[in-house]
């Protein structure tokens, strides 16, 4: 099989565009992400966060422009990035009926894990959750499934993993544990493109792009952006680009 | 009162949306019409024959030329032995076969009983045993008349197919196949739309409200009830139109009573909501528990009377038993409620207990 | 290979834990089969009669009794006003109303020939024909009765040895029902309603399936694994797959053990048959789910599909009374070959070279409708 050849960045976009009708989700975006980066995709709702991310995870076909990710192209090649990536999104979707330990054979049987490997890596996961395998998902608060899907997606340690909102609607203290699973997932080398609307979360990465209106609307380090900005958070920020786009669309 | 307005009018968002649901909703009972119409025939016709006639003659000729001028038969093979039968059956190139003997005329001629011997394909029983007596009625009169030019004793009935004199077939399916597709349509919609608010959760918001639960029922089903009352009027005037289905009675009162219906199939379909907690559960209900007794138990095909007596009792359950009278009373017969009465106060005794049912399961949800 | 049964298996859990699903997919089918094979027949048993004698002889009365003795008739009323009968006729009560005219005894007397009138409620249909015939072989059996006493020729022997008789034609008249020869209805509807039933909850099962990952989202999850199409469809069929086969399999051991089924052919071969149209009649389940969008659609999809499956199928209506572009349109209707072989197999005892084209047609739709499932699934979204 083609092993992605050595490269800097995990994922490549250029010109992306995505339309639906008459109405343009994702506007002619270009980025990178860099190997082993936590990448924070921010903007407000309906911003085309989730447009942008189904396209780079090979749900969605692009309308035009290019994009890359692990190497592979997201016209033709989407079967091969989806054996590299891993994927939670914004609706929860392990199987509720399943018991914790089934949803993760079952994930495990897909991504051609040997019974070992997924029962070795089912022991570590478990201990580190604090879970217990018997336990039904749909007994786990939400704060317990957000950290068990992530645990899935990563299950097959896939290159690069893509969270939708994943921290929406969790109590702070599960957000900070969520956020130590997510660095836990970098520092192994893992690339982590994350969307959020949290302002705070977006402190926690290395770099972030906010989205307005389907475009990028600022790019870089999170202190970088501050002090290009002259504002004191990247909350203030976020509100200072929004705001004329909503002036010019009222 | 404006809340309940809301919930009516976001009802008729909901429908008027989905598109192809409503498309489905509308056209299917249209084409389904047009196309049972012309499709569902239990009249046997054209029955392939085969006649074993060893030894013709001027007797056995009028036999044949019997079966040979009415529809119900096509003479395939005329065969002057009976070797080959086997082969013909089995290979379903004929249905029956009258295998004369090969003295049959001159025992005729000499007052002896002659032999005649009817064989038919009864793989399939109930056609096989209609094939049976179609040619035997064929071969009473032509021994009713050879008696007769004999001078021997006979009763001549004189018979008369009061409703439908052709049997035409579509007479008898259309307003069978009005109350299927209203029980289906009627009791799917309900269930399905129902069950699905309460597994998105949106059934909590409605009952937070201040509506009363028997509100939010009729809220939800007055919108299907349009819907099913549209399909009527569709397919009573296809009927009309594409078939000539006889309308002999009353036009209004056979929508007066489709709109009982509807809402006898509408309580059915609330019931089955109310009872069940996920859209997969109240589908195979409403689908695999009313489709095949609709069919089978409501005297749509098969008739109520031949059955044996646990079935004719559990078939008066099935409204669309007690349906099928009246639109085939209505719509055949031309009788009015002088008649009628009887199945139009079951159907609403139906109706309110269906619904007496479904508000209380509804209420010990809530409590 | 272990992703479809890993991705099988989860299903068979969801089946299993969902107890409600569970046991309507296990108890329908068998309750309705037990039941439902009793009421399919247009056999003509107990036809409420009504009797309008205005002769009032003792050859009229006989008349009468013959035919509440006969059967096939109960008399659901008697008197001589042809309007109350008329009553009983509309309200529906009656299906049939014999009228014996006044001179009835006369005229046999007289002339050895009288009329009576049979009236047939006809908005049944095929019954009335039968009735009728029952009515008419009564009235030459009783004229023959008469014939002796009232000195004229009989046209039927009134017992079964027959002699020589002056003056009168008889025909003996045997009949013989071939590969069914008890005329035991059941026999030939058990096989067809198990058939019909096991397709409805199968179909119903798969159509609802994707179309319900759809709606749960947890279908996104799934789209984003390197899990191909083929496996995808491949591992939502199985469970169901393997439910069919058990449902068919103990449906026919029940109509063996309840109904008698005979079983002349090879009941393997006829599992055989059913393990390929399992994957036809499921597949389009499939295939109805990943079209639509909810699982309303589904079911409404799916509801009208059955409905042309079951009428269209000669399960209740035999195919070649219908007109020749709708025996056309039923080649296409997997249910119908099905019904066929299953009843050519039990029945009849065919064996694989008898239903060898319905079986092909059947495998040839398999594959077709595989395929165009897994055509149709697509892992992005619209």
């Amino acid at each position: 099989m083609t092993a992605a050849p050595a490269r800097e960045h995990a994922i490549e976009a250029r010109e992306l565009t995505r339309r639906f009708g008459t109405f343009t989700a994702v506007d002619h975006i270009t980025f990178d992400v860099g190997v082993g980066e936590v990448f924070g995709f921010l903007g407000a709702n309906g911003a085309g966060k989730t447009t942008a991310i189904r396209i780079l995870t090979g749900l969605l076909a692009p309308s035009s422009g290019s994009a890359r990710v692990a190497g592979h192209d997201v016209y033709t090649e989407s079967e091969w990035i989806k054996r590299r990536i891993g994927y939670m999104s914004q609706k929860f979707s392990l199987y509720e009926d399943l018991t914790v330990g089934e949803n993760i054979r079952l994930y495990g049987g897909i991504y051609d894990l040997s019974r070992e490997v997924v029962r070795e890596r089912t022991t570590h996961m478990l201990s580190r959750l604090g879970l217990d395998a018997a336990t039904r998902v749909q007994a786990l608060p939400l704060g317990w499934r957000q950290k068990l899907a992530f645990s899935v997606a990563l299950l097959h340690e896939p290159s690069i993993v893509f969270l939708d909102e994943p921290t929406s609607g969790v109590d702070p203290i599960t957000r900070r544990q969520f956020w130590e699973l997510i660095y836990e997932a970098a520092a192994r080398g893992t690339t982590v493109f994350v969307t959020t609307h949290y302002m705070d979360e977006a402190e926690y990465c290395d770099r972030i792009s906010i989205m307005v209106a389907g475009r990028i609307g600022a790019l870089g380090a999170p202190a970088e952006l501050k002090s290009q900005f002259d504002v004191g958070s990247i909350d203030e920020l976020f509100v200072r680009l929004a705001r004329p786009t909503a002036g010019a669309a009222g | 009162m404006s809340a309940f307005r809301g919930l009516l009018r976001k009802e008729a968002l909901h429908i008027l949306r989905d598109r192809r649901t409503l498309a489905v909703v509308i056209f299917m009972p249209i084409l389904q019409v047009i196309l049972f119409g012309y499709a569902i025939r239990t009249d046997i016709s054209r029955i392939r024959l085969a006649i074993v006639d060893p030894s013709p003659d001027a007797a056995t000729i009028e036999l044949r030329n019997r079966f040979t001028a009415t529809d119900a038969f096509r003479v395939v093979r005329v065969l002057p032995s009976a070797g080959t039968l086997d082969r013909l059956f089995a290979s379903g190139a004929i249905q029956e076969a009258i295998v004369l003997d090969g003295d049959f005329a001159n025992r005729l001629a000499r007052g002896l009983t002659a032999r005649v011997l009817v064989v038919a394909d009864a793989s399939e029983p109930n056609s096989g045993s209609a094939m049976e007596s179609y040619a035997l009625a064929v071969i009473q009169g032509y021994e009713r008349d050879i008696a007769a030019r004999g001078g021997a004793v006979r009763i001549v009935p004189e018979a008369r197919m009061r409703f439908n004199p052709t049997r035409a077939s579509a007479n008898l399916f259309v307003p069978g196949l009005i109350a299927f597709v209203l029980t289906i349509i009627s009791a799917l919609m309900t269930a399905i739309s129902l069950t699905r608010e309460k597994e998105t959760g949106t059934m909590e918001i409605l009952l937070v409200s201040p509506l009363k639960p028997l509100e939010i029922i009729v809220g939800k089903v007055l919108a299907y009830l349009v819907i099913g009352f549209v399909s009527v009027l569709l397919v009573v005037a296809e009927a009309r139109l594409v078939f000539a289905v006889p309308l002999r009675g009353s036009l209004m009162l056979l929508l007066g009573e489709g709109v009982l219906y509807i809402l006898t199939s509408l309580s059915l379909g609330i019931l089955i909501s109310s009872r069940t907690s996920s859209q997969r559960v109240a589908m195979i209900g409403a689908l695999a528990g009313t489709m095949l007794p609709t069919i089978l138990l409501s005297g749509f095909i098969f008739p109520i009377e031949s059955m044996p007596w646990p079935l004719r009792a559990i078939a008066n359950v099935v409204p669309a038993k007690w349906f099928i009278v009246i639109a085939r009373g209505v719509m055949l017969k031309g009788v009015g409620l002088e008649y009628l009465w009887p199945q139009t106060l079951i159907l609403l005794g139906m109706t309110v207990l269906l619904v007496a049912a479904a508000t209380r399961s509804f209420r010990i949800r809530l409590a | 290979m272990r992703r479809i049964l890993v991705l099988a298996w989860a299903e068979v859990l969801h089946v299993a834990r969902d107890k409600a699903t569970l046991a309507q997919a296990l108890l329908i089918p068998f309750v309705q089969l037990l039941v439902l094979s009793n009421a399919a027949t247009f056999e003509i048993r107990d036809t409420p009669l009504y009797v309008v004698d205005q002769d009032h002889t003792s050859a009229s009365r006989g008349l009468v009794t013959r035919f509440s003795a006969s059967g096939n008739f109960t008399i659901a009323g008697a008197s001589p006003s042809p309007e109350l009968a008329n009553e009983r006729l509309l309200s529906g009560d009656v299906t049939m109303v014999l009228t014996i005219p006044h001179d009835f005894e006369r005229d046999l007397v007289r002339t050895h020939a009288a009329a009576v009138q049979l009236v047939v409620n006809a908005e049944k249909g095929m019954a009335a024909g039968i009735v009728q015939y029952y009515a008419s072989r009564i009235l030459t059996r009783y004229a023959a009765e008469l014939a002796p006493a009232l000195g004229g020729g009989s046209a039927v022997p009134a017992s079964t040895e027959s002699g020589p008789r002056r003056g009168a034609a008889q025909i003996d008249v045997r009949t013989r029902a071939w590969y069914n020869p008890t005329l035991d209805y059941r026999h030939y509807m058990v096989p067809g309603i198990l058939v019909a039933l096991v397709t409805l909850i199968g179909t119903l099962l798969t159509a609802q399936n994707i179309a319900r990952e759809k709606e749960l989202g947890t279908l996104e999850q799934l789209n984003v694994t390197p899990i191909t199409r083929g496996q995808f469809i491949a591992g939502k069929l199985l469970p169901f797959w393997v439910l069919g086969m058990f449902e068919l399999a103990a449906g026919l051991v029940l109509g063996r053990v309840v109904f008698g089924v005979p079983m002349l052919g090879s009941p393997f071969l006829l599992l055989g048959v059913s393990a390929v149209y399992l994957v036809a009649a499921l597949g389009i389940g499939l295939w109805i789910s990943t079209i639509v969008e909810t699982q309303q659609q589904a079911m409404f999809v799916t509801f009208f599909i059955m409905m042309i499956y079951l009428l269209m199928s000669g399960l209740f209506t035999p195919i070649d009374s219908m007109p020749r572009w709708v025996q056309v349109v039923a080649e296409l209707n997997p249910v119908r070959h099905f019904v066929a072989i299953s009843r050519a197999v039990l029945v009849k005892g065919a064996g694989l070279r008898e239903i060898q084209r319905p079986f092909a047609i059947l495998a040839v739709f398999a594959a077709v409708v595989f395929s165009l499932a897994v055509r149709q699934y697509s892992k992005r979204v619209s």
